[in-house]
């Protein structure tokens, strides 16, 4: 909260190829610390694509994505998790044959510097980021109100909880950013409801969000802004409030009588 | 097994202290049933000492990294010749002093096969590593400077200790006419009765050419030694980052774990345990060729940890048991031996698909989608309870 005004993440004309496609044309915006950001729009309009570049699987084709001021061209996918950008995935990926609680502590872990050697003669480092992994861990199951499943193993956690253990495992690895890529996809009006305080709650932490979502009740509910995106390209941006007036947003995603249209 | 873990901790700790007893006296007892009639017992203990070792190490590779190694007799093969080379065919190097080095050649020829090979997934590291293992004996095959064909002879043995013609104790090279520092009488199970042989003696700690039993009390003691190693390092942040990898590459990655670090950290840990198991072969051995390390020994390998359930340490130490005791110890049937074993083999593949004893976890998972399943459907699936 140093610097309300500068940007934690800013998103630099990024523009990136997949052959022809062009999945996201000169893109730019960015997330204030301590901020909740939506990041809209309709399938296929990028989104992902925009998260996977951000958290290093994809490769900008150009432009800059810049995290606390350094930029994030060419650093490898794990080393952008350490240096504290987290995130969930749209289906879920947990490691399915290892417990709850291993999970958030291969999160947790991502902070942690044990190797063999530690390890194998239970060196005072092992033990202390052992002891601080497991409560960080436990911490973070409680938050998330799975604590009493931490010896589950992943696959056999409900839906809901599969989702909630995704979004403390990635928390576990001590980010600043947290990217949410569609959390509510499956939950029923009760469950995104508990699912928006949860994500408040996240925020009040101190992580910083980038929030993915269809619902647009859920994201006008609980966002401080909105970026939105149709094909590749940025149409708007602004606050709730704002977005849901812009008229390009309106016809993206209701469409445009063949009549308005020209 | 969940009778003994709700044992109080001084309890088991002397049941697992027993058992460790009972396996080293095992030569000793001779019992009747489990020995082998026709083959030395001493050495077919040792051997199966070896496959233990083997199948630890390649369930680090295999069972918690999740990469399928098709070659790992090529390591089996560096760390006995690298013991070959230095103790007989090159130098005269004791054994001791040869087998750090045996070892960190192996570790190296991990870290060589691995940094380039590691970038591939699935069945083509499979296909990679299968080749390495070849490689690794036809170079043997066609270098005069590691004996071609004809092999090594004369390798090192352990250095024996020995009581010396004045009494005091002397540690070297075993000769004929000294004597071990106490000797240990074996068991005779006639008819009914048990007695204690006072003709069938093991010099203790003697390694010579006969008797094989101290080598079996070598491998056994470096076993439990690596078995240890292989709880420590399970239960820390190196096992949990092996695993993510194995359960979800892409996702590890992505959650803050190096995976290609941890991917070839667990191939040079498995190559590691597997060159010093080569190593202890070739000298127990004291020759070895070409011949000693065919393909066949990597899917015997692999065949040990998969049947006893990779992933599991106490599982693959129980399928290298079977793997390498029981072609032994049906020696009578001579060749349907292989028949035999293959049969077992697929009726293993088809009975319990993950291996005698499959990781907790998967006992587990599959306990809880029993239940699941009994719930949606109403009945109890009597004979998918038994497999269960």
């Amino acid at each position: 909260m140093s610097d309300a005004t500068t940007p934690i993440l800013e998103v630099q004309n990024l523009t990136l190829k997949f052959g022809g496609l062009t999945a996201l044309d000169d893109v730019s915006f960015g997330i204030k610390e301590g901020e909740i950001l939506g990041l809209i729009g309709p399938n296929g309009a990028g989104k992902t694509t925009c998260f996977n570049a951000v958290t290093g699987v994809y490769r900008p084709t150009s432009g800059d994505i810049r995290f606390q001021g350094r930029s994030l061209t060419g650093v490898k996918r794990y080393r952008i998790t350490q240096l504290g950008i987290a995130r969930t995935f749209q289906n879920i990926r947990l490691f399915p044959s290892m417990t709850a609680l291993e999970n958030v502590l291969v999160g947790a872990d991502a902070q942690h510097k044990t190797g063999m050697f530690s390890a194998l003669f239970r060196l005072p480092r092992h033990r202390a980021e052992e002891r601080d992994g497991h409560e960080r861990a436990m911490e973070l199951l409680r938050f998330m109100g799975i604590h009493k499943r931490a010896d589950e193993l992943a696959a056999n956690l409900s839906y809901g909880d599969q989702r909630r253990l995704e979004i403390a495992r990635a928390m576990a690895t001590g980010p600043k950013l947290i990217c949410l890529d569609e959390p509510a996809a499956g939950f029923n009006p009760q469950e995104k409801v508990q699912l928006m305080e949860l994500i408040r709650k996240v925020r009040d932490r101190g992580f910083t969000v980038l929030l993915i979502e269809h619902d647009m009740r859920l994201v006008m509910g609980v966002t401080d802004r909105i970026v939105v995106l149709e094909f590749g390209r940025l149409i708007a941006e602004g606050t709730p409030a704002e977005i849901r007036d812009n008229p390009a947003v309106i016809a993206a995603y209701l469409g445009v009588d063949e009549e308005d249209a020209s | 097994m969940n009778k003994l873990k709700a044992l109080p901790k001084p309890v088991k700790l002397a049941f697992w202290v027993l058992l460790a007893i009972l396996a080293y006296a095992l030569p000793i007892l001779e019992p009747p049933i489990i020995s082998t009639p026709g083959v030395d017992f001493g050495g077919v203990l040792f051997v199966v000492t070896m496959y233990c070792l083997i199948a630890l190490g390649l369930n680090i590779v295999v069972g918690y990294a999740g990469l399928l190694d098709l070659g790992y007799v090529g390591f089996y093969a560096v760390g006995a010749y690298t013991a070959a080379i230095l103790t007989s065919f090159h130098a005269n190097w004791p054994l001791l002093l040869s087998l750090p080095f045996a070892v960190a050649a192996t570790t190296i020829a991990g870290l060589i096969l691995g940094a380039p090979t590691l970038r591939v997934r699935g069945d083509y590291l499979a296909i990679v590593t299968l080749g390495f293992g070849e490689i690794i004996r036809l170079v043997a095959v066609n270098t005069e400077w590691l004996g071609d064909r004809r092999g090594i002879s004369n390798i090192a043995r352990p250095p024996s200790v020995m009581t010396g013609e004045d009494g005091g104790v002397v540690v070297g090279e075993a000769e004929p006419g000294l004597k071990g520092i106490f000797e240990i009488p074996h068991l005779y199970w006639g008819d009914g009765t048990v007695l204690v042989d006072t003709e069938d003696t093991t010099q203790f700690l003697v390694f010579g050419v006969l008797d094989q039993i101290p080598y079996y009390w070598l491998g056994l003691t470096v076993v439990l030694l690596v078995l240890l190693a292989d709880y420590l390092i399970k239960n820390s942040r190196v096992g949990r980052a092996w695993e993510a990898t194995r359960e979800d590459e892409d996702a590890a990655e992505l959650m803050g774990v190096p995976t290609f670090k941890f991917k070839l950290l667990a191939f040079a840990t498995g190559a590691f345990i597997g060159g010093l198991a080569g190593a202890l072969f070739a000298s127990r051995q004291s020759f070895i060729n070409p011949d000693s390390f065919l393909l066949l020994f990597s899917i015997l390998f692999l065949a040990a940890v998969v049947v006893g359930g990779q992933g599991n340490r106490w599982g693959v130490l129980v399928g290298a048991f079977l793997v390498a005791y029981l072609p032994q110890r049906f020696r009578d049937f001579d060749d349907f031996r292989v028949l035999v074993f293959g049969a077992a083999l697929v009726a293993l593949a088809i009975l319990r698909p993950e291996g005698l004893f499959p990781p907790r976890r998967t006992v587990r998972a599959k306990q809880m989608e029993h239940e699941l399943e009994v719930l949606e459907t109403g009945h109890d699936d009597g004979e998918e309870a038994a497999r269960v």
